[in-house]
């Protein structure tokens, strides 16, 4: 069974913390949740686990191989894929052309994927689009469909590679409450088939709904892990959503700035070098 | 009781995807409204329209009775239009200094003046003079940032997300800064995912989801069904009903 | 120790000309994140302005200085940036290199047509003055130079510290959206910074050519400020200090070259190529580039052609090809045939640039490696274009694994290094024809039939032409061609569904230098002679200028393009309408990136009442089926 341990991970970008000694887990055949507050680091830790961002300190761990410094692509290859917050799905293409790409990318010479069942790849492209009910979009291109449509295409693709571990970054976003329902099922569904599944999400319904675990995130530390009962009564939490009145449950004093960006900014260099106290 | 800043039936987009879908909203001078709702919902969208950074696809959007659709950002500034973005307020490349001086590209005040008003309110400033602002902490920059609304006087102060990622006390320090502004008579703006903060400063809430504003009313009223609307559970209240009811088809 | 100490003086007088103009492109790359790829073109047009006023209007040399690099460059640069710039500001890397080439191109064309070639005679700054230093003596004008670079240090140290349009031109530097939520006015900044830059250029263009007056031709100063791109680079485009530093890194590397090197033949060719070596090693000393996520692109493409009407275009242009051969002038036939080889070397940058989106400034040099493996072997057997071809794969391969971690600007910045190096230490190598000289070629032989004539030549361009469009185009349609775009698209989706990016460029680079090396092959043999000329890496400008402009993602686009360089360089009496169409073109790229072809493809369409082609279309008739 798939299990994903990510060990006190912290990520630093410069003097700020986007995410503090987090430490996570999720199981194979279980739907995990991570939510948290705006900068919370969620999708950094997502970037971590992909290997988009290499962590400052920390181990990612999957099915107990140390994978922390394996490059993005040998991570898919051994069966991690995600989806992104921002689009990410490749505008010139198609959608099935983009979800072609994916199930050609892990197609062996003999046919099989790397969890070595049989497959070709137009099969799959299309056995998938249907799934995802992307028919009707299947000739058009991925920069022209809305976006609840685009996050459906990510989904799509990630799952042609025939993932043992799915990341989510915010699918239901753009999705009418009709679509997100059918959206929950497909999640459930997708855990049935004994992949590990870790959404972030902000539509607290469909978390409490589907997750079987939820992680709580606030300003790169994680405050509270279980179940959804126990963690949307959990005072810690309701403080760190609904603001801190007096401040005993925050770090005092500490006051670090984070912020989620999909990968860290990066900054222009100055025109002009700066020392302490002047230039030159 | 006047109109500073109105929206009317505002849609915005990112390319084809719209994140408005027709924005109402009407400030009245000299208040102090609390923007709030969930990720993802479009404050940071409208700010964007109301600074001049993003063009409203359709709508239109008055600042002091003027229609100000596709006014250029700089010009919004001259005209009074004070913009505190999310999480980078500051030029991380210049000292603290040099990001005060820039604050008198709007308004008249003198960089003398501008030093004195900063450095009094702000005496960490002061010490750090000659420091680069990207070298400083989280919640000195937002100092720094809040400096600027502080000296340029504008009649409208817009603030997004002021509590991002910030220990609690200073998020209280920089509350009572934004209060002390209010008090000069300055319309604020102040939006906050989650914000009990906020709400404490403001005149008003307003919350918007899946980019329309859906409520606007007395904070009081506004605090009771945030709890349900972040963290799900029952939709009880008045409030509740109206935000399941505003859900986009 | 006399000889130590007049390189060293030497070579702080290059170096302060470098730093002039390096730092001019520092200030306009940084506001406004657009290279100038011009720069050195502006320093040409402004020292030729300044010839004029020296010494055709009679004026004093100080005076005409006054005017160039007060006036005239401040006003050009401030122009340029308003309508041109400014309007591609959103466009990506190729576009913005391509209107900068634009403009290069234009500068040259407008030079070559307001002074004639001929000799331009300049004096020095301060003749006959000058200091001794020990026993090296030092020239006033070198000394003026270094003063200047100094001066140009001081004031710009000054004028970016202590005012406040100077801190806000730093602040634009930070973060041009805030600076707006500030109240400063960014598009001035831009004005500015280009004003300043144009100035600066004008400046090191002056210097340099009245202490070498024979620099004062069209290319050579063109030239010769790209190699402030290298120091430029030292300081990674943005920081100042670090540019003046590079610079005089790069001049002293300069002087003690030629004061220490030995002096055979082949170090001349090293010694040239040292600026473009300098560029090469501080772009693989850049940071890793991280794979940016945060939008959902696509490029406008044209529609990839069934099979059928790949067939049916093949037969029209080799229909057009036996017209051509009937009805025009045996001089024409070889033009045509000169075109259809051109094209092949378009051809190949449909599935580097159009496809894959990277820049390639180095597609001449992969040209010149295909010719010369023909002329050196000397045989009339294909297989000699099949080596030919091999060896350029094998120089795109050279080119694109130590680039591997470089992406948009960087990476066509090594590519110029690469095709720079190539220019001064391969194809002027006396062994292989030397600069100015010539290898002789013969006709290709093919199953026993000679094609010795031009007919028959154009006939053979035409149907390898034809053969590598389709090959081009079922890699489009094929699984390759979709990763190639999905890599373009989207690099961290790719990493993600476990696409290893190295190994597709690699192979994209190698196939696209080997279609150029087939061009360059069948171009040497239609030739009868080829020499080093004609492969500079001053040509690949307006190629690639001229390949986007026609359409450089789609094979027909490919082949106008090939057919606009030949007319270039074909038909004197046309160049200047060419290059109006080119500039107007160029600044449409921002909006149409598939050219003039993608452009006529729109237009026949509607024509034709299909609404189909482009991305937006496609969605309305989604949009409508849905409805």
């Amino acid at each position: 069974m798939t299990r994903l341990e990510v060990q006190d991970v912290t990520v630093r970008f410069g003097g700020v913390t986007a995410v503090n000694e987090a430490t996570i887990s999720a199981d194979g055949g279980q739907i995990t949740a991570l939510i948290g507050p705006n900068g919370a680091g969620k999708t950094t830790l997502f970037n971590v686990i992909t290997g988009l961002q290499r962590p400052t300190a920390g181990r990612v761990f999957l099915n107990g191989n140390d994978i922390t410094h394996t490059p993005t692509h040998r991570r898919a290859r051994v069966g991690v894929a995600r989806t992104f917050q921002r689009l990410e799905a490749f505008g010139s293409l198609t959608v099935e052309e983009n979800v072609r790409v994916a199930a050609d990318a892990v197609r062996k010479k003999a046919g099989k994927t790397v969890r070595g069942r049989q497959r070709d790849s137009a099969a799959v492209t299309r056995e998938l689009i249907r799934k995802i009910g992307l028919e009707p979009y299947a000739e058009v291109r991925a920069d022209a469909v809305p976006t609840g449509v685009a996050r459906l295409v990510e989904l799509a693709r990630a799952l042609a590679i025939d993932p043992a571990l799915l990341l989510l970054d915010e699918p239901s976003s753009g999705l009418s409450e009709a679509e997100t329902e059918a959206f929950g099922e497909l999640l459930r569904e997708l855990a049935g088939q004994g992949r590990a599944v870790v959404i972030v999400e902000h539509d607290m319904a469909l978390i409490m709904r589907v997750s079987d675990r939820i992680h709580v995130l606030d300003r790169g530390v994680v405050i509270a892990s279980g179940t959804p009962g126990v963690v949307q009564t959990d005072p810690v939490v309701r403080r760190a959503y609904l603001g801190d009145g007096d401040g005993d449950g925050g770090r005092d004093g500490d006051d670090h700035q984070d912020f989620d960006a999909d990968v860290a900014v990066v900054k222009p260099e100055p025109l002009l070098p700066a020392n302490e106290g002047g230039w030159f | 009781m006047a109109a500073i800043l109105e929206l009317q039936d505002v849609h915005a987009a990112y390319g084809r995807i719209e994140v408005l879908h027709g924005v109402d909203l009407t400030v009245p001078r000299g208040a102090v409204v609390a923007l709030l709702g969930p990720n993802g919902a479009g404050k940071s969208t409208l700010m964007k329209v109301c600074s001049g950074r993003m063009r409203a696809t359709s709508g239109h959007v008055h600042l002091g009775g003027s229609h100000v659709n596709g006014a250029a950002p700089d010009a919004l500034a001259r005209a009074g239009l004070c913009m505190i973005p999310e999480g980078r307020g500051v030029f991380p490349n210049l000292t603290v200094a040099e990001n005060l001086r820039l604050s008198g590209l709007a308004g008249q005040a003198t960089t003398a003046q501008i030093y004195e008003t900063a450095f009094t309110r702000f005496p960490r400033l002061a010490e750090r003079y000659d420091q680069l602002a990207g070298s400083m902490s989280g919640g000195e920059q937002q100092m720094l940032a809040m400096a600027r609304a502080l000296v340029t006087n504008p009649a409208v102060l817009l603030v997004d997300e002021l509590s991002m990622g910030l220990a609690p006390l200073i998020v209280r320090e920089l509350y009572e800064v934004l209060a002390q502004i209010a008090e000069q008579g300055v319309t604020v703006v102040a939006v906050e995912q989650f914000a009990d903060m906020a709400l404490a400063v403001a005149d008003f809430a307003a919350v918007m989801t899946h980019g329309r504003v859906v409520a606007f009313d007395e904070p009081g009223v506004v605090r009771r069904d945030l709890a349900e609307l972040y963290l799900g559970g029952d939709l009880g209240g008045d409030l509740g009903g109206d935000l399941g009811r505003a859900m986009p088809v | 120790m006399n000889i130590f100490l007049t390189y060293t003086v030497l070579g702080f007088v290059i170096g302060a000309s470098y730093a002039i103009a390096a730092s001019g492109l520092v200030l306009t790359y940084a506001t406004t994140r657009i290279f100038n790829v011009a720069h050195g073109a502006t320093a040409m047009v402004m020292a030729f302005t300044y010839w004029e006023l020296a010494y055709n209007q009679g004026l004093s040399n100080w005076l005409s200085v006054l005017i160039v690099v007060f006036v005239v460059a401040p006003l050009f640069g401030a122009l340029l940036e308003r309508w041109v710039i400014r309007r591609v500001a959103e466009a990506g890397v190729g576009v913005t290199l391509v209107v900068t080439c634009a403009v290069l191109v234009g500068l040259i064309g407008a030079a070559e047509k307001i002074w004639p070639p001929g000799v331009h005679q300049l004096t020095m700054f301060f003749p006959g003055h000058g200091v001794t230093v020990g026993k090296v003596h030092v020239m006033g004008n070198d000394l003026l130079t270094i003063g200047l670079a100094v001066v140009v240090g001081a004031v710009l140290y000054g004028f970016l510290t202590f005012t406040r349009t100077g801190v806000a031109m730093r602040a634009a530097v930070d973060d041009r959206e805030l600076l707006a939520l500030h109240g400063g006015r960014p598009n001035l900044m831009a004005s500015l910074a280009w004003a300043m830059g144009s100035a600066l250029a004008a400046l090191a263009g002056i210097l340099i050519v009245s202490a070498q007056p024979t620099q004062l031709n069209y290319v050579s100063l063109t030239l010769l400020v790209v190699n402030s791109y290298a120091a430029a680079m030292a300081g990674r485009l943005t920081s100042l200090p670090r540019t003046f530093a590079g610079s005089v890194v790069l001049g002293l590397l300069n002087a003690y070259a030629s004061g220490y090197l030995w002096t055979g033949p082949g170090w001349t060719g090293f010694r040239e190529a040292i600026p473009a070596i300098f560029l090469l090693l501080m772009l693989l000393l850049m940071p890793q580039a991280r794979l940016r996520v945060g939008r959902l692109a696509g490029v406008p493409g044209v529609r990839t052609p069934e099979l059928r009407r790949v067939g049916i275009a093949a037969v029209g242009l080799l229909g057009a090809v036996l017209v051509g051969n009937a009805v025009l002038s045996a001089v024409n036939v070889n033009r045509m045939a000169l075109g259809l080889c051109f094209a092949i070397l378009a051809l190949s940058l449909v599935p580097l640039t159009g496809f894959s989106g990277y820049v390639s400034l180095a597609q001449f040099s992969f040209f010149g490696v295909g010719a010369l493996t023909v002329a050196k072997t000397h045989s009339s057997a294909p297989t000699a274009v099949l080596l030919g071809a091999v060896l350029a794969a094998a120089a795109g391969v050279v080119v694109a694994l130590p680039s591997l971690r470089l992406q948009g600007l960087y990476l066509a910045l090594s590519t110029i290094a690469f095709a720079q190096i190539m220019d001064s230490m391969v194809f002027q190598n006396p062994s292989l024809g030397g600069f100015g000289g010539s290898l002789r070629t013969v006709r290709l032989e093919v199953f026993g039939v000679r094609f010795t004539s031009d007919r028959a030549y154009a006939v053979l361009a035409a149907v390898v032409f034809c053969v590598i469009g389709a090959v081009v185009i079922g890699v489009r349609r094929g699984r390759y061609g979709r990763v190639l775009i999905a890599l373009r698209d989207s690099p961290a989706a790719c990493a993600t569904l476990g696409l290893n990016p190295r190994g597709a460029r690699v192979a994209v680079f190698a196939g696209s230098a080997g279609i150029a090396g087939v061009g360059g092959g069948l171009y040497a043999g239609l030739e009868n002679q080829v020499g080093s000329t004609n492969f500079q890496f001053f040509n690949s400008l307006p190629l690639l200028l001229i390949v986007m402009c026609a359409g450089v993602t789609s094979v027909s686009g490919a082949l106008l393009g090939g057919m606009l360089l030949m007319a270039l360089n074909s038909f004197p009496g046309v160049q200047g309408y060419l290059f109006l169409v080119l500039a107007g073109a160029a600044v449409g790229l921002g909006r149409e990136p598939n050219g003039i072809v993608g452009w006529g493809f729109e237009v026949w369409g509607r024509v034709r009442g299909h609404r189909r082609g482009r991305g937006l279309r496609w969605a309305r008739v989604a949009a409508e089926a849905e409805a």
